[in-house]
């Protein structure tokens, strides 16, 4: 029963690193970058969540409704102004700049919070849960966080395949040249991707803020996970970041059930394992 | 067809300039244990030991194209082979330098096979995992201290040298000559074939390849050269600093981040960069090092406004304004008849 505890747990657990993976996803996909900024990006969420609620008093998932908005912002900005001038066919570009980002934000967060843990104190929600039988149960905070993952993926997927927006960002990704021929500003569009990823960004950190301490520097480890994810899933494919997501969580919850320490290690593994045998991942989009 | 009399030219004008120049700096910096004072020394041996990582940095990701966030993973395990060989296997700490480069090269191999199935940016994350399992395993070993580390003890430190100034000194001429091999083994691999087999990679990769370079092999080389030498000045640096731990050996920032800001600052690309930058990089370091994370946001701006404005970094301006250039390296056909062969 404990092992189907945790295994459970690690299920759950899924679902945060497919949020974290799904925004990287979602921008590779339209412009082929990676954000080394991605887990800070997290953690700064985590903070604006955390301001809200204590100036304005408000229940941290309601600081949603400020937090979402607020990080999309952020977002077209931070595209339209630094990222856009980044891309073209060299790699250095775009990975130093995310990485100079990601070195200004965590010590910015720590200039102005301290290195200090933190958490959102989401009340009695935290500790609620529903016995499922005799020695099982599962908290009602993770099963919120693995339906939000769950919307935040359905929902992403409808954007891309059912809408017009959708369809510029994959016509970008095809070919931006013949996309700008159709009309399409593709800075504008790049940007809007940019939006949508940290917009599903200031869900994860929100979720992640609620659910355990945070502080300045955990930042990297979350894009860690959520490229982890992205990898193990199999690029491109969205539902396959979920299912990556879920097996680097039941992978880490194995490993912590077998010592403490090995619970990160677990995942890694797992993480080096799919790359050695299957470096396409397990679920990959088919290649025209 | 008549066999070309002709020979390759590396030297030039300024590179011979330059050379007398390094010999010249070379020799006043080995001089330095009878003008500087111990921390003087100190402070040059950690320039030395930033030098030397990031001018390996550079032949990885600016001549080779790998761009590794990971190398804290070799600098961490040449520091932790150090320290175990030292302290379990009763070696003299300075024989386990050479052991511990031996050792990353060994272990560079099975990690580039998993490592080089990612791409491009993926390739840099998968490097970070990389140093984060090595990290972590480090921490197992708790022979070694665990996650909190362990100190070299004083028995293993006294056998270095017995006085202290002895050991001073020694570490001293170890970092120096280090730096020195290191940019020596970098100037004669771009002059060998791999280099002008990563100057073509680095120009067309498809028309290399179709012109029979080994792409693969060519950077396999590359990276496990790099680890090697790697493994190798962290093992020194962690002999100076006497104390590891996990958290400290395989720190992203440190081996990693500063690295990356010293080269991109410098120059990438150009053998001339990491020198330049480290200098930088140093000189800010000693004047604002009290504004803590301040600088180190300042840093990270510097090297986006580098990145944007300046790609090349300082020394890519210089030497593309003034033609400079301080290594041998360019490649330049000399007919050994006056008249090139006409017939």
């Amino acid at each position: 029963m404990e092992w189907l505890n945790s295994i459970v747990y690690g299920v759950l657990l899924g679902g945060l690193y497919a949020m974290f993976a799904a925004g990287l996803s979602l921008i590779f996909g339209v412009m082929r970058l990676v954000n080394i900024a991605h887990g800070d990006l997290i953690v700064l969420a985590a903070y604006l969540a955390l301001v809200m609620t204590e100036a304005a008093g408000i229940h941290p998932l309601a600081s949603l409704v400020i937090v979402v908005p607020l990080m999309a912002a952020i977002g077209y900005l931070l595209q339209r102004v630094l990222l856009n001038r980044t891309l073209g066919d060299d790699l250095l570009p775009p990975l130093l700049v995310t990485f100079g980002i990601s070195v200004i934000i965590q010590n910015g967060l720590q200039e102005l919070f301290t290195a200090d843990s933190r958490k959102l104190q989401a009340g009695a929600i935290e500790v609620a849960s529903v016995r499922i039988v005799e020695g099982l149960s599962i908290g009602i905070l993770p099963m919120i966080q693995f339906a939000a993952a769950v919307a935040v993926i359905a929902f992403l997927q409808w954007v891309f395949y059912r809408t017009a927006i959708g369809r510029a960002f994959r016509a970008t990704s095809d070919d931006p040249v013949v996309a700008q021929l159709m009309g399409i500003n593709h800075r504008h569009v790049f940007a809007l991707a940019m939006a949508l990823s940290l917009a599903v960004v200031a869900v994860a950190g929100v979720l992640l803020a609620v659910r355990t301490n945070f502080d300045p520097s955990i930042g990297p480890a979350r894009l860690v996970f959520g490229f982890e994810a992205v990898i193990i899933g199999g690029l491109g494919s969205m539902w396959g970041t979920l299912a990556g997501g879920i097996v680097l969580g039941v992978a880490q919850a194995i490993g912590a059930q077998i010592d403490p320490g090995w619970q990160l290690l677990a995942g890694h593994l797992a993480f080096l394992l799919i790359l050695a045998l299957r470096p396409e991942g397990l679920f990959p989009k088919v290649q025209a | 067809m008549s066999g070309a009399a002709f020979r390759i030219e590396h030297a030039n004008r300024s590179s011979r300039i330059g050379l007398a120049l390094w010999a010249v700096i070379l020799a006043a910096l080995a001089a330095a244990p009878a003008w500087a004072d111990r921390a003087q020394l100190r402070l040059l041996a950690e320039i030395y030991t930033y030098v030397a990582l990031a001018s390996l940095w550079n032949l990885l990701a600016g001549y080779a194209g790998l761009v590794s966030v990971g190398q804290q993973a070799f600098v961490g395990l040449g520091a932790y082979a150090l320290f175990w060989l030292s302290i379990l296997g009763g070696m003299s700490p300075l024989w386990t330098i050479p052991l511990a480069g031996a050792i990353a090269t060994v272990v560079a191999l099975p990690v580039a096979a998993i490592l080089f199935r990612l791409r491009g940016h993926y390739f840099a994350i998968g490097t970070w995992v990389m140093a984060e399992v090595f990290r972590l395993l480090a921490s197992q070993l708790s022979a070694l201290g665990g996650g909190s580390g362990i100190s070299l003890p004083v028995s293993v430190f006294m056998s270095i040298a017995p006085s202290r100034n002895a050991r001073e000194f020694l570490t001293y001429g170890l970092a120096l000559s280090l730096m020195a091999a290191v940019i020596v083994l970098i100037v004669l691999f771009l002059r060998s074939r791999y280099g002008l087999a990563l100057t073509a990679i680095r120009d067309d990769e498809l028309a290399a390849r179709s012109n029979g370079v080994d792409v693969h092999r060519t950077k396999l080389v590359v990276y496990v050269i790099t680890a090697g030498a790697t493994a190798m000045v962290g093992a020194l640096a962690f002999m100076q600093k006497l104390r590891i731990s996990p958290d400290t050996a395989f720190s992203v920032n440190e081996w990693t981040a500063f690295v990356i800001f010293i080269t991109v600052i410098g120059g990438i690309g150009r053998i001339e960069g990491p020198i330049i930058g480290s200098i930088v990089f140093f000189a800010l370091r000693e004047t604002l090092a009290d504004l803590g994370s301040v600088y180190l946001m300042m840093l990270g701006a510097v090297a986006i406004v580098v990145m944007l404005k300046a790609p090349r970094g300082l020394w890519g301006l210089i030497a593309e304004r003034y033609g400079w250039q301080l290594f041998p390296l360019e490649r330049r056909v000399v007919y050994i008849d006056s008249q090139p062969d006409s017939h």
